[in-house]
């Protein structure tokens, strides 16, 4: 006993002594243990997360085309947005008494944060809830995400322009300057990036719908170009508005029927199983010019090709921690040759064969138990923070 | 010749014979006999084995042929691992470089023996007496100090501490003089000659300080004692005391 406790002392002491050596060598170990751990923690709390958003998004209809796209577009805001769809999707589903339909419109961003044009049932569904200011109630108002209010350092009472899709579409939409009335709570999702405007807000983005002066009373006669009936012609010194306020706000119109206008995708909520297999079976006739997908379908399938991506993973993991183990012979190896006077010394002070050996076990045993600790420590910590950590990256 | 108690033979060399595996140096020692209490001096050219001597005393080396008793134990007869436990309770080492473990502070370097074999238990007593031995050597203050911090005189006082420790009954001393300076020389020569005297203890130091000689109670010249026969195989050099005299006449 006494001589282990012996070995330990001298091991802890050389260690101590060597300290920058000892923190590389328990640094090595600690990260080839933590690593996969840690790694594996946060890639099921990703599975997890990722799962959870789908499974709380139970259908969502889309153009025909790629069902990965339109899922992770309706779910992430972050592909391009896929082939349009039409508000009557929207109006049809909502007739049907089947599902409650929330449209979505993604197509355009304000300073790099996409703008999300949908009703209050899209908050609703997210459960998102108002941390400052109020939810949008007229054309125009946003409610913004928690972390593009914190990176833009935006607050109810500000505004917040709409970017134009190319700055050198001259011909393209106008930007929106929208009133910002509210910030999001933090939900550590991808709504926390997102710019949220009433349907009708993003159409006006998009130029489908306007406001202007007063056609039968204008400031300046000339604009008029031609007048008959119900139908005014006017040339393009008509001021038109780029921020819509209680001024203007009754001048803001739409030409054409609204079930005509676009949308990025349709989330239905189902009233039940059977309405949401009725609602999917709709769409299974080829003739429809749409699909109907269930998110959680679609990220299932992405997750069985990550599954694979982790078996990559854990290959890489088992080399490294072979080549870690083999570095650890080797610096163990050479430090026995950089302390052969020192075990010379002791050879001729009288110390005992298996002195040496205890030594050395003593050191490794010493760095290993550390390195274990300190594994356990930033795993146990990743497991603390593993929701938080995922939904940060993810969103 | 009937020998009283406190001349009794210490360390007995008798036709000694070594040699290393490669080269061609070998020692060939006919008799060699160090008595209890006797301050030895042992002088040499560089080369005539004097260090390999104590190794072979000390049990570090085995002989080719011969016996070499210390303290009525024979050397040869021991196992390794019995000479080693013989060696760390027996016998103290002062080495000619010190050979201080540079991670241990002082105080650990003292105890350093303890800890590299059981058969020396470490306790309160032992560590009690480790703060007497180094108040007098003077290096009390300095126990926690790292051994890097210390000057050659302090560094070698260290390393007597350390031989001193586990109360040998023979000292080994191989130039431990050698890298101090003259007043350092003087100051650790009083030290281990106070030792041997309080224990009693037995001192044999290789030396090549020859102004130190006077103050030992006996010198041999090793290359004389490999050269000339059995009986006369002492040579004293110089004699500074009585005592020496006396046990120089009762030797040959």
């Amino acid at each position: 006993m006494n001589g282990m406790k012996a070995s330990f002392f001298l091991a802890w002491k050389y260690l101590s002594f060597n300290k920058l050596r000892t923190t590389i060598l328990i640094a090595c170990v600690t990260l080839v243990g933590a690593l996969p751990l840690s790694l594996n923690l946060l890639l099921s709390a990703s599975e997890r997360e990722l799962m959870a958003r789908a499974e709380t998004t139970p259908l969502v209809v889309g153009a025909k085309g790629s069902d990965l796209d339109l899922a992770i577009n309706s779910l992430y805001f972050t592909t391009v947005p896929p082939e349009p769809i039409t508000m009557a999707e929207v109006t049809q589903i909502q007739t049907s008494g089947l599902a409650i339909a929330i449209p979505l419109h993604t197509q355009f961003q304000a300073r790099n944060f996409p703008i999300i044009g949908t009703t209050l049932d899209y908050l609703d569904l997210r459960q998102l809830t108002v941390a400052a200011g109020r939810n949008f109630s007229i054309l125009g108002e946003t409610v913004l995400g928690a972390d593009v209010a914190a990176t833009l350092n935006l607050k109810p009472g500000d505004t917040l322009v709409s970017s134009p899709e190319s700055v050198f579409d001259f011909g393209g939409v106008y930007p929106l300057k929208m009133n910002v009335v509210g910030v999001l709570e933090k939900s550590y999702t991808a709504d926390d990036n997102a710019v949220f405007v009433d349907i009708k807000t993003a159409w006006v983005i998009q130029g489908l719908g306007h406001g202007h002066q007063d056609l039968a009373q204008p400031e300046d006669s000339d604009v008029v170009l031609e007048q008959n009936d119900n139908v005014v012609t006017a040339n393009a010194n008509l001021t038109q508005y780029n921020q819509i306020d209680a001024d203007n706000l009754a001048s803001f119109h739409f030409h054409g029927s609204t079930d005509t206008f676009p949308l990025t995708a349709v989330i239905a909520v189902p009233q039940d199983d059977k309405s949401a297999a009725i609602l999917r079976g709709r769409y299974e006739v080829s003739e429809a010019s749409s699909q109907i997908i269930q998110p959680a379908s679609v990220i299932e399938e992405l997750l069985l090709e990550i599954f694979k991506v982790r078996n990559i993973l854990n290959l890489v993991f088992v080399l490294v921690s072979v080549a870690t183990v083999v570095a650890l012979i080797l610096v163990f190896n050479l430090s026995l040759r950089l302390r052969q006077r020192e075990m010379e010394t002791n050879f001729k002070l009288g110390c005992c064969r298996s002195m040496i050996i205890r030594l050395v076990t003593a050191e490794i045993a010493t760095i290993l138990v550390v390195s274990l600790g300190c594994s356990l420590v930033i795993t146990a910590g990743t497991g603390v923070f593993k929701d938080r950590i995922t939904r940060t990256m993810l969103s | 010749m009937e020998q009283s108690a406190d001349i009794q033979p210490v360390v007995e060399l008798t036709n000694l014979e070594f040699q290393y595996d490669r080269g061609e140096f070998h020692i060939k020692l006919p008799n060699l006999i160090i008595h209890r209490g006797q301050k030895v001096a042992m002088i040499g050219a560089s080369g005539t084995g004097k260090t390999t001597l104590l190794h072979l005393i000390a049990g570090i080396r085995t002989p080719l042929a011969g016996k070499i008793q210390v303290s009525d134990v024979s050397m040869n007869q021991l196992s390794d691992s019995a000479r080693r436990q013989f060696r760390i309770s027996h016998i103290g080492f002062v080495f000619q470089d010190f050979e201080l473990v540079e991670y241990l502070n002082v105080f650990d370097n003292i105890l350093h023996a303890y800890r590299l074999n059981p058969s020396l238990q470490l306790d309160e007593a032992v560590k009690s007496r480790a703060r007497e031995l180094a108040a007098q050597l003077g290096i009390v203050d300095k126990l926690k100090r790292s051994v890097k911090a210390l000057s050659q005189g302090e560094r070698q006082r260290v390393a007597i501490c350390r031989a001193l420790l586990p109360q040998p009954q023979l000292i080994l001393a191989d130039e431990a003089t050698g890298n101090l300076d003259p007043d350092n020389k003087q100051r650790i020569l009083d030290i281990l000659f106070r030792y041997v005297d309080e224990q009693p203890s037995t001192l044999l130091a290789v030396t090549h300080d020859y102004e130190l000689l006077e103050r030992f109670d006996r010198v041999i010249d090793l290359k004389t004692v490999m050269a000339i026969a059995p009986a006369l195989s002492e040579t004293t050099q110089s004699v500074a005391s009585p005592l020496a005299q006396k046990r120089q006449e009762e030797t040959v």
